[in-house]
């Protein structure tokens, strides 16, 4: 009996989504609308980087050409990522960072979820220490949907537009990877489900619009990553092996 | 193989090792210090996982048990990192909460559920109850910030994860 080999892409995917959400979480250090929010948005985007750092690691063990978590992150141009549009655009308005979060960290609590019980037991380590981390992402970005949800007229409006702005992106966490441990495409239910039931909650409305045109687990992006990529990699390709 | 967790000296050594951002704790009272195993040769291997994915203290933990380690003699020390099973707060040994406690850090709860609910967290400086929650991530990944409405004090809670 031979045990599956995880695909490399897979995990580079997940690695991707989670180190580029980061970076987005890092732009509201010092421009969250108060100091508690800031080092909340900080804390999320730690996790998510912690979770990054080990999920890039095993993409390079599995891929097996030596790469380091390192030179997965620094010194690979934007076709080479292979994350969602969801993460990688940039945050207009906090509105969009809430509405972002609630649908980013549901799909990763439940792919976590699952992943947790895998028979890939190094994938199984990260997920299972990354699901209860997600917790905690879901429940600030749940608070925060009913809070200016179910407001005022002004965060009511802003909530919508930004659930509105987000949603044609939701499609693509859904894409089919049959190879995968966990195919994303079975994961959908339970996670619009679990969105959906916040929505409503908040006095929002789930949009009804056509889902964009995607590809980011192939490669193809929008404009905007190559603006993150350059500001997140631009010390380590000015100063080669530089540390602390 | 001649030691392994809780009984060789290495054990004691690396136990010793205060957290780095909570210096009142060892990483041992904390559950981070999983194993420790040490040959004739004076080789030591230490078996260490974070509190979250990303604590930044990982790194400065791994230092501390290099130097400490060597400055005690040993040949060479190494540190793997282990997330399986993943840490969680219940490792917390009894005599770490009633230091963190000391310290101003409300101990966590027990950790059930997904995002566990501390019904009523203890202000550390004055006893009371009577708590709120004011933000849900704190100074650090492991804490949140807490407000006594009895003394007016903020203060951190160690969550339970």
């Amino acid at each position: 009996m031979t045990t599956p080999v995880t695909p490399a892409g897979f995990v580079l995917g997940l690695a991707d989504d989670a180190l580029v959400s980061a970076q987005r979480m890092g732009w509201w250090i010092s421009r969250a609308p108060e100091l508690e929010e800031d080092l909340a948005l900080a804390n999320i985007g730690l996790d998510q980087l912690g979770q990054a750092r080990a999920l890039l690691t095993y993409a390079g063990e599995l891929e097996g050409t030596g790469r380091t978590e390192d030179d997965l992150a620094y010194l690979r141009d934007d076709r080479d990522f292979r994350n969602v549009w969801l993460v990688e655009r940039p945050q207009t308005d906090f509105g969009v960072t809430i509405a972002r979060l609630l649908v980013f960290a549901t799909w990763q609590s439940e792919l976590y979820a699952a992943l947790a019980s895998s028979a890939d037991l190094t994938l199984a380590g990260v997920a299972g220490k990354a699901v209860k981390e997600v917790a905690y992402h879901v429940d600030h970005a749940r608070l925060w949907t009913l809070r200016l949800g179910d407001g005022t007229e002004e965060s009511h409006r802003r909530m919508q537009d930004a659930l509105d702005a987000e949603w044609p992106y939701v499609e693509e966490l859904f894409v089919a990877d049959p190879d995968a441990p966990i195919d994303p495409a079975t994961l959908r239910d339970a996670v619009l489900g679990r969105v959906g039931e916040v929505v409503a909650a908040a006095t929002l409305t789930v949009p009804e619009v056509a889902p964009s045109v995607g590809g980011g687990r192939r490669g193809l992006h929008t404009e905007h990553l190559g603006h993150l990529l350059a500001g997140m990699q631009h010390l380590h390709r000015s100063h080669p092996g530089v540390t602390w | 193989m001649r030691d392994s967790a809780g009984g060789g000296s290495a054990w004691k050594i690396a136990a010793d090792l205060p957290d780095p951002e909570l210096p009142v704790v060892t990483i041992a009272d904390l559950g981070i210090l999983r194993d420790v195993t040490e040959d004739d040769q004076g080789r030591v291997h230490v078996t260490i996982t974070p509190t979250y994915s990303g604590c930044p203290a990982m790194q400065t933990i791994t230092d501390d048990l290099v130097a400490t380690l060597t400055a005690a003699g040993y040949q060479s020390v190494d540190v793997e990192y282990v997330l399986s099973p993943a840490w969680t707060t219940d490792w917390m040994t009894e005599e770490a909460r009633a230091k963190l406690a000391a310290y101003g850090v409300a101990p966590p709860g027990p950790a059930s559920g997904p995002v566990p609910l501390a019904l009523s967290v203890r202000c550390p400086q004055c006893g009371s109850s009577d708590t709120r929650e004011s933000s849900r991530f704190g100074s650090t990944a492991c804490k949140s910030l807490w407000v006594c409405r009895s003394c007016r004090e903020p203060f951190d809670h160690f969550k339970a994860i």
